[in-house]
């Protein structure tokens, strides 16, 4: 032991943010520069500056990087199977709908395999907060092409470049009628976390787009540097849109990313729809589901 | 625990079996289904549809069986009794999803109202063809429950069993119907609430924190939360521990497929459900289930009129098989009939049972129609020799 040894109590430092993980389940599994936690920070603090009763919160994940947020969420959580996300979602939101039931997932989960449950999910304006960590690829299994992956990306399952159109996500859920549609990146970490907010507020089908770097499979492939490379793409390319018409908000290999609110709009939920009709056409003799439940 | 009152139709109905179905799982409690529209089994979404308003509870009519087959496992940790009902090309659908309700120990029904296979195959007409695809369908080592009713009388009260067996085991349960019985319209009498005996969630006692979702019980069945009640479980189809947190490591897997399998096989002498008939003195005993145990009746009647000593053994739970009461069987009779609307599946598990100790003739059916009561009784004859 050195002379030189001074004893100094520190105080016992801990992010306020830590109970809202599972402590005994980090470390996670995300690489570095990877922007998953970073989205994942922003829904925590969300969360806690609105003080949300962690008791009626449920996640709901698919399967891929994106997929293990559920994991590591002190909450009620689900993973659930490759793209089933949404429809396990539904009917837990049903089964209790005092529930607030997120689901958290990739581009890969949501649009490719899940695509279908994503658009009658829209469709039907199920109460569902949809928020998709979109990284262009397939993280997990190794960086193969995805729903989203920009025209020209080099990706392992298309080497000599990504030649299919890729989907524009809010366009896609504005089409198909979500009633609250945002993009931001994880280098807007104030706006995100804003954004979260308004999710977890608003009745319906929310669909919030997080664009997030992948520096081990997406950038590496495409020689696009590090995680803070992307960040500094996201930083000099965005333009905030509020209200931007959302077919012009596509995305092109790191070209211009349009980001903002461009939807927030009013539509009976599927429940409230259903509880209204049957109401109407049976009278006293309804009692609407899910408004005074008997456990 | 008896049944809702709110549920149950008491009196006398005459309706078919996909109805009689339906009003024995809302007699059971249930209270959400989804499903998506396929041949024969329709009917018992549609009259689930038109009931559970005025019941209380919740039918929707998802965009697949991929989706109604996950959103049922949603709903019953939101703490419901579930089910979903489909037929063949919808059960092929189902598989994967049938494999994370086992994996995450999650009380279902699955109704399939099964049909002529492979493929679309015949949808208007019958089979027992998915009989081995219920018990094996899923990727990866599990166990299940199916059981095979041969009436609409059957279809309300073995409903009820079914969704008894899921809460009780925690795991998927498959009602075997067929378009026959699925399709068939008979008297049904549906008992007085407080005649019918429900099976309530296996809820913990335990408070949050002193709870492990997958701690299992002595009978290895784990008691379960739902979500909302501050137990702020995880639950995934990754292989777990008993904190419910995935564990990629052969020991956690070792020991999360062993009770998987074994708290149905090891409880299997609990889940025994046969008719016998005329065993006590059968030099041949006819094997079968659901709308196929008809005909059987029929043959072994004309058998036993022909002075021929033939006894009936139906299996009302096919799976899991009854093995001990098989091999008893196996150690004093001459031959096995095993007559079913496939070309051979439930054979092959007698044959594993009897292994060599007796005589077992299949007599297969590709399905389309049900068996003839001359060919069933022609195997028996040849046999009883």
């Amino acid at each position: 032991m050195s002379s030189l040894a001074v004893n100094v109590e520190l105080p016992e430092l801990q992010n306020p943010l830590m109970p809202y993980l599972r402590q005994d389940r980090i470390p996670h599994i995300w690489c570095p520069g990877c922007g998953i936690g970073t989205s994942l920070n922003a829904f925590i603090r969300a969360l806690d500056e609105m003080q949300f009763d962690l008791n009626k919160l449920a996640v709901v994940s698919g399967i891929g990087c994106t997929g293990r947020v559920a994991g590591y969420l002190n909450v009620d959580s689900f993973h659930t199977t490759h793209g089933r996300a949404i429809p396990f979602a539904t009917g837990l939101k049903l089964g209790n709908p005092d529930l607030k039931v997120v689901v958290y997932s990739g581009d890969g989960d949501l649009f490719a395999i899940g695509g279908n449950h994503f658009i009658h999910a829209a469709r039907r304006n199920m109460d569902l907060f949809v928020v998709c960590v979109n990284n262009f690829t397939y993280g997990m299994t190794g960086g193969q092409v995805a729903p989203t992956t920009p025209l020209g990306a080099t990706q392992t399952t298309m080497p000599y470049g990504n030649f299919e159109p890729p989907f524009n996500l809010p366009y896609l859920a504005d089409s198909c009628g979500a009633v609250y549609v945002a993009r931001w990146t994880v280098y807007h970490v104030r706006q995100l976390t804003r954004a979260f907010k308004e999710g977890l507020s608003k009745k319906g089908f929310v669909f919030l787009e997080v664009l997030s770097p992948c520096p081990t499979l997406y950038s590496r492939r495409n020689r696009l540097g590090d995680g803070v490379e992307q960040l500094k793409y996201y930083k000099e390319k965005s333009v905030v849109k509020n209200g931007a018409d959302t077919r012009d908000v596509g995305l092109s290999f790191q070209g211009d990313i349009v980001v903002g609110t461009f939807v927030n709009r009013e539509r009976p939920t599927w429940l409230e729809a259903m509880n209204e009709h049957f109401s109407q056409r049976f009278g006293d003799r309804y009692q609407p589901y899910g408004v005074h439940r008997e456990d | 625990m008896h049944a809702d009152p709110k549920g149950v139709l008491t009196g006398l109905h005459f309706i078919d079996g996909d109805h009689a179905a339906c009003e024995g799982a809302i007699a059971a409690g249930c209270r959400f289904a989804a499903g998506y529209p396929i041949t024969p089994s329709t009917e018992v979404v549609e009259r689930f549809a038109a009931r559970i308003p005025l019941v209380g509870g919740v039918f929707i009519q998802m965009e697949d069986e991929i989706a109604s087959s996950i959103a049922i496992l949603g709903a019953a940790w939101a703490g419901h009794k579930v089910m979903t009902v489909t037929s063949g090309p919808g059960l092929s659908l189902m598989m994967e999803h049938i494999g994370y309700a086992a994996m995450t120990e999650t009380p279902c029904v699955f109704v399939d109202v099964q049909r002529g296979g492979p493929s679309t195959g015949l949808p208007t007409l019958p089979a027992q063809a998915d009989m081995m695809q219920v018990r094996w369908g899923s990727h990866g080592d599990y166990n299940v429950i199916a059981l095979s009713p041969n009436s609409p009388q059957e279809c309300f009260d073995l409903m009820i069993k079914a969704f008894n067996l899921a809460e009780l085991y925690r795991t998927p349960v498959f009602f075997m119907m067929d378009e026959v019985v699925g399709h068939m319209t008979e008297r049904v009498a549906i008992p007085r609430p407080e005649d019918i005996e429900v099976v309530p969630r296996r809820w913990t006692s335990r408070k949050p924190g002193d709870y492990r979702a997958y701690e299992p019980g002595e009978d290895l069945v784990p008691e379960m939360v739902k979500a909302g009640d501050g137990f702020r479980v995880h639950i995934t189809g990754l292989t777990h521990d008993e904190r419910g947190y995935p564990a990629m490591n052969p020991q956690a897997q070792d020991k999360l497929v062993r009770r998987l399998v074994d708290k149905i096989r090891k409880n299997a002498h609990k889940l025994v459900d046969v008719r016998g008939e005329n065993l006590e003195d059968a030099d041949v005993v006819v094997i079968s289930y659901g709308i196929t145990s008809r005909i059987a009746a029929a043959a072994v009647e004309e058998a036993r009129a022909a002075g021929r000593k033939v006894g009936h053994l139906r299996l009302v739970i096919v799976w899991p098989f009854p093995e001990p009461l098989v091999a008893e069987l196996a150690s004093r009779v001459k031959a096995f009939v095993v007559p079913e609307l496939n070309l051979g599946q439930m054979v092959r598990e007698v044959e594993r049972v009897v292994a060599g100790k007796a005589q077992v003739v299949s007599v297969p059916h590709a399905g389309g129609t049900v068996h003839q009561v001359e060919d069933i009784l022609a195997k028996i004859l040849e046999v009883a020799k």
